[in-house]
């Protein structure tokens, strides 16, 4: 678990061969046009040297399909935007470098979330409803501190701990590859409990195990995780998932029990 | 026609956005906030190193203040900046620093003892104080006196915009997410708003607001190579300038930032350079300090990222497969530093090269970072020719970077001025006399523009390829505006961007969707992006001088007497292929810090008139108030806390300068 840093021989590239061929099938729909299907379309194009998703699929758009539809921001795997389902495995697109796949190359959008078109899903919806569902912001014990003073103390270690937490960047992957997320539509995700456990873990947040059991005791919430843990193995961040999500089950059981 | 009324429209979903909203909310104002993306994917997220306040909580920090962060700030802007504006800022950062302390981010901390850090190539053990033990840390940043860059480990931009994005959510601010702002309504000098093109369904509104904010950060896709994120286009600045009547302040400035990993472009942080990391050349010689005896790899951004195409231009840089490069080398900071304050650069390094920074150097040459000129604004963030028209952050020149902005000031900005301008647009929606009359006619007509324009670039009789010229128009301002610019290359770059901006009112999209359609983006966005990019490359050709990030091959000096003045460009007619240029001087008989050497880069400069003058009134009232505490001697030289909002007022505690001693 947590492995999934790049560890791949690089195939064929550079100085003693001819640059491979690539074959990227998308799975397309655009579910504002009415004559749309959903049905896989294949691009061939020839491998450059350091390329990766990011810089494919813009060529493939500039250079051979203006319609087809996906997302791309900081392109640097900071921002969470083009998370999608590479071979199988959904991954931020940006930083995957095609000379770690083979040159068949299968490409779809996040399962579950609301599809916009093509490769582009609105998980910026979802995250916000997840947000004010889960009610994801500190809650400050002084709602109005006087600026002028030094500020409040915090552990360093703690600190860190939190900043751990805090790397989330959204991207909707721990969803897609969530068992519960298939069947429960209200289930909040690894992402919403990761939250939970991030202010739950800052003593600046004023809420209470019980507050949080209101929040997250129930089968949408913490104990709808069936422990499969794809969420755990698919984190672009390599956040600390399964152990939270262990940790936060803990803690809500006993607050529930009392 | 669709009309959407809010008292504050917010175009941007990014730091100052976001901050800018929070402030009008709890001011009682109805707040909507466009953003292209949800807002935390910002740019602003992408900010790794951190934000410039003076807390002075670790020992290297200890002595700073607001005093030293303004002169820093003012140096590093080679006296382009607006000195209040600057001490509006300096007194305003350590509070946004704390406020957003209470708010949640996790602000690395100050650790109590000894600890081991690399300074000029050495290993040192410097201990950090009792009283400051859990106090929010700070850390090195090139052209600061004192280690003042308050970070949340690399990822403090993130850090930051999840809170601010949080605590948006929190306030219940509605985000209306995939929508694009394409042109503000105005009239008779009032802009009532903004024509937003929703860009998953096409559908145009009208957004109609007493106050209408743009924070919608920099320009950097102008350039082929750069560190900016892809929405990164300045269609915020644009619109603006579109108006007619609305203008651009110095848009020559762009700073090109000395470590951008090659050839992608993406950032590494300066705090690769603060923490201690040095750069190196193809003989693994570390040439800074030959150049920089002072500040080395820490002098200011424009100066080390000259210095590098200098160095490259001697023959000295490395190469690869893809061109020249020189190396940053962080190799010295250990693995345990790397692995836990330089993480994102780790995984950059690490998922775009299959370099491991931890054993390896990395590969790196200078790319544009940031957008120093944007909306001419005053300091209340307010536009001077266009009532009801706001701008905060990369977005805006109000005007605190001049001409070169320091490391850990633009995300510091982007807060600071979010917390200013909130309170300063409120207090223009407070006003009874800025409620607006605005007859759904002229409202109408725009929405009916924008529409026709649209309906033309998808139906109309246009043959030319819009993706092609953002090429074309990208790559000329990297080949001849960019680091080291010279009048023949500037001359011809304004006469193809001219070119390119008449082909551009002849573009036909070929993908016909009224909808989802990036094509009919780049389609109108390349419109607005080469008038960008001709206020820049003309604004350039026509300052005859090198001020900060602005140098000029055949004017390498920088000149005072001719030029100590802020650019103002408008785009007066539809029609023009050039903006019209003005300039606003400023008043070096008003400055807290009269022009001189900035303490790195070149010494030889030609002074303003009125600089001896000042110099001598600043000294004699220096020395006359020797004894005075330094607030006094502050106020008597450039008085500026009338200019802050009240609640932003006051001074700001630090260990060794309690605020009850302070007062």
């Amino acid at each position: 678990m947590n492995s999934a840093v790049v560890n791949v021989v690089p195939r064929n590239n550079g100085a003693n061969g001819a640059r491979r061929k690539l074959a990227i099938s998308v799975l397309r729909y655009n579910p504002q046009d009415p004559a749309s299907v959903p049905h896989m379309q294949t691009y061939a194009l020839e491998e450059a040297d350091g390329m990766t998703l990011f810089i494919a699929l813009n060529e493939i758009r500039e250079k051979q399909d203006a319609s087809l539809q996906f997302d791309f921001v900081c392109r640097a795997g900071i921002c969470g935007s083009c998370a999608m389902v590479i071979n199988g495995r959904p991954t931020l697109a940006c930083r995957t470098l095609t000379k770690n796949l083979p040159a068949q190359i299968t490409l779809a959008p996040l399962p579950y979330f609301e599809l916009i078109g093509d490769l582009s899903v609105n998980t910026g919806k979802w995250m916000r409803g997840m947000s004010e569902r889960l009610e994801g912001w500190l809650h400050m014990v002084d709602p109005d501190p006087d600026l002028r003073r030094i500020e409040q103390r915090m552990d360093p270690d703690l600190a860190d701990k939190i900043y751990e937490l805090d790397r989330c960047i959204e991207c909707g992957c721990c969803v897609a590859g969530c068992g519960t997320a298939r069947m429960r539509e209200d289930f909040v995700g690894a992402v919403g409990l990761n939250r939970v456990a991030r202010f739950r873990l800052d003593p600046r947040d004023a809420r209470t195990d019980d507050d949080y059991y209101d929040l997250i005791g129930d089968d949408d919430g913490v104990f709808g995780c069936m422990s499969l843990l794809a969420c755990h193995d698919v984190c672009p961040k390599q956040l600390p998932l399964a152990t939270q999500i262990a940790f936060i089950r803990r803690k809500m059981v006993r607050a529930g029990l009392t | 026609m669709k009309i959407v009324y809010t008292d504050v429209l917010v175009i941007g979903g990014g730091l100052a956005g976001l901050r800018v909203g929070i402030g009008a909310r709890r001011r009682g104002h109805e707040v909507t906030i466009l953003s292209l993306v949800p807002p935390k994917r910002s740019h602003s997220a992408a900010a790794q190193g951190g934000m410039q306040a003076s807390l002075a909580n670790v020992i290297k920090g200890q002595g700073d203040n607001e005093d030293v962060h303004f002169e820093d700030t003012v140096r590093g802007s080679d006296w382009g900046a607006d000195q209040q504006v600057v001490r509006m800022f300096v007194n305003t950062a350590p509070k946004a620093v704390r406020e957003l302390a209470a708010w949640g981010v996790p602000w690395s901390r100050v650790r109590k003892g000894d600890r081991d850090v690399i300074i000029n190539g050495q290993k040192v053990t410097i201990t950090e104080r009792d009283e400051a033990h859990g106090l929010v840390a700070q850390r090195d940043f090139g052209g600061t006196k004192k280690w003042r860059t308050c970070y949340v480990s690399d990822g403090t931009g993130h850090a930051m915009l999840q809170t601010m994005s949080d605590q948006a959510i929190g306030n219940a601010i509605p985000v209306h997410e995939r929508v694009e702002a394409i042109a503000l309504i105005h009239d008779a000098g009032r802009c009532y708003g903004a024509v937003v093109r929703d860009l998953v369904t096409g559908e145009l509104k009208a957004y109609v607001a007493k106050a209408t904010a743009i924070t919608s950060g920099g320009a950097g896709r102008l350039y082929r190579v750069t560190t900016n994120a892809v929405i990164c286009e300045g269609i915020g600045s644009a619109l603006a300038l579109e108006t007619g009547i609305a203008t651009l302040g110095n848009m020559e400035a762009v700073q090109f930032h000395p470590t951008a990993i090659f050839p992608a472009g993406i950032l590494v942080t300066e705090g690769c350079r603060g923490d201690g990391g040095l750069l190196k050349d193809v003989d693994g010689h570390r040439f800074m300090p030959d150049y920089e005896p002072e500040k080395k790899e820490l002098a200011s951004r424009d100066v080390v990222s000259r210095r590098m195409e200098e160095h490259i231009a001697k023959g000295k840089a490395a190469k690869n497969r893809f061109g020249q490069h020189l190396w940053l080398d962080i190799t010295l900071l250990g693995e345990k530093h790397i692995r836990h304050n330089l993480r994102e650069v780790y995984e950059i390094c690490q998922y775009f090269m299959g370099v491991d920074p931890t054993k390896d150097w990395i590969p790196v040459r200078p790319a544009q970072h940031y957008t120093m000129g944007g909306v001419r604004t005053n300091h209340t963030g307010q536009s001077p020719t266009l009532k009801g028209l706001f701008a905060a952050g990369e977005a805006a020149c109000w005007d605190m970077h001049g001409f070169n902005r320091l490391g850990g000031n633009s995300v510091a900005e982007t807060v600071v001025a979010g917390m200013i301008v909130g309170e300063y647009i409120s207090d223009f929606c407070d006003k009874i006399e800025n409620d607006i009359v605005i007859p759904t006619r002229i409202i109408h007509d725009f929405l009916r523009r924008e529409q026709m324009q649209i309906d033309t670039l998808l139906d109309g009789p246009g043959t030319e390829d819009a993706v092609a010229l953002r090429v074309a128009m990208q790559e000329i301002m990297t080949a001849k505006v960019g680091i080291f610019r010279r009048g023949e290359d500037l001359a011809a770059a304004v006469d193809e961007l001219q070119v390119l901006l008449q082909r551009s009112r002849n573009i036909g999209v070929k993908y016909k969707s009224r909808g989802a359609n990036p094509e009919l983006v780049a389609a109108y966005r390349v419109r607005k992006m080469l008038k960008l990019a001709l206020c820049v490359s003309y604004g350039a050709l026509t300052r005859t001088e090198s001020r900060g990030a602005h140098f000029r091959q055949d004017h390498p000096r920088r000149n005072d007497a001719e030029w100590l003045k802020r650019t103002l460009a408008a785009w007066k007619g539809e029609a023009d292929t050039l903006p019209t240029l003005a300039y606003e001087a400023l008043d070096v008989g008003a400055m807290e810090l009269p022009p001189g050497w900035r303490g790195y880069g070149a010494k030889d400069y030609v002074d303003h008139p009125d600089t001896p003058q000042r110099a001598v009134v600043v000294a004699a009232l220096k020395q006359k108030m020797a004894d005075a505490p330094r607030f006094a001697v502050q106020e008597a030289l450039m008085p500026y806390t009338s200019l802050l909002p009240e609640r932003y007022r006051g001074r700001n505690e630090r260990i060794d300068e309690p605020l009850e001693a302070a007062e």
